[in-house]
């Protein structure tokens, strides 16, 4: 695992691995500055958002988690929350284990798994040939300061700006929502679909009585569950590529 | 605030890192399970289009702002712009609208 060694093929997938990490890092920085407001809103320190986000490594799965704390939920709707925001990084772990050649050890399967994200995905699955632990640790490299070290600063900062730039920043996290989820939805009628039924099941149950008055968390937990249910009964994938329109994303 | 936040730390990072490395760990086959690779292949989608709309608007300082960033943002998402850029123009949309209407 240590990197001063002197054989080449781990130096240059490191190295590789940075190349490509590097705009991603940038994306990063801005996009969790902006959740560093979030974090800011929920009453943490820069440090706190820091140590968030280090472990962390989720813009939705942490801004669902700032809202919950926010609201002082208990901890067992944090849990829950954060399994149900983060559960796509589930899929893409089981997707990234068939990608290691078998005989690789368990501490790189380990370190690798710690820092799936959308993003970090999609460059490990465009890569060809077997998993190379090098590469994913050059990309962490830089993503991981770049987005842990963006919350933090973005905690400081939030009182700093004015608030025109605060409500317009506000939106970079969605926008970010909205780059993940639409390409796939153009390419695939029934992401499509579904995406639709999401957007206007969620504007519903905000607006309707009783429903309204569950926390947003609460909601979103209850409506993935069950549109993610009745699209897995009525239109059950069929080829052996769960993840493949996570890969659409070579920015 | 009744709850530690240093324990709600440890409670989001714990699921969010066993998330990540037990099927990496744990899987070294195939999931064969049509259901279950189904549903956790749309939820991703389902789960960021639920917190996207209508939250987006309630984000910014007026509702208009934020919808028509969501418009907007879609519409680059679909010609296939990447997120720096999709993100930085919802950004501008909404601080060119609040202009105007505020």
């Amino acid at each position: 695992m240590t990197l001063t060694t002197t054989s080449s093929p781990r130096r240059e997938a490191f190295v590789y691995g940075v190349r490509d990490g590097l705009p991603i890092a940038l994306g990063y920085f801005v996009v969790s500055f902006t959740l560093g407001i979030a974090a800011r809103n929920a009453g943490l320190t820069p440090f706190e958002g820091f140590l968030a986000s280090f472990f962390n490594n989720a813009s939705a799965g942490e801004y669902a988690a700032f809202t919950i704390i926010a609201a002082d939920a208990p901890y067992l709707e944090l849990a829950i929350m954060t399994l149900v925001a983060n559960a796509r990084y589930m899929l893409m772990s089981c997707v990234v284990s068939q990608k290691f050649s078998p005989d690789t050890n368990i501490l790189h399967r380990v370190l690798v798994g710690f820092d799936i994200t959308d993003e970090i995905f999609g460059i490990t699955i465009a890569r060809k040939g077997p998993l190379n632990p090098y590469y994913n640790y050059g990309a962490m490299s830089v993503a991981l300061p770049g987005w842990s070290v963006g919350t933090a600063l973005g905690v400081m900062a939030g009182n700093m700006l004015p608030v025109a730039a605060v409500s317009a920043l506000s939106v970079a996290l969605f926008g970010m929502f909205i780059w993940v989820i639409i390409p796939p939805a153009r390419d695939n009628k029934i992401i499509g679909m579904l995406v639709a039924a999401s957007f206007i099941a969620s504007f519903a149950c905000a607006n309707l009585p009783l429903i309204s008055e569950l926390s947003g968390g609460t909601r979103t937990i209850i409506l993935t569950v069950a549109i993610a249910t009745i699209g897995a009964i009525l239109y059950p994938i069929k080829d052996n590529a769960p993840a493949k329109g996570e890969n659409k994303h070579e920015s | 605030m009744n709850h530690d936040i240093y324990i709600y730390l440890f409670v989001m990072s714990a699921v969010t890192i066993a998330i990540r490395i037990l099927p990496v760990t744990l899987i070294r086959r195939p999931i064969k399970n049509i259901f279950l690779r189904s549903f956790l292949f749309y939820v991703p989608y389902v789960t960021l289009a639920v917190m996207t709309f209508p939250a987006i608007m309630d984000a910014t300082r007026s509702p208009y702002a934020g919808l028509l960033a969501l418009i907007i943002g879609m519409g680059l998402a679909w010609k296939g712009l990447s997120l720096f850029k999709v993100a930085a123009a919802c950004c501008m949309v909404v601080f060119g609208v609040e202009l105007v209407l505020l």
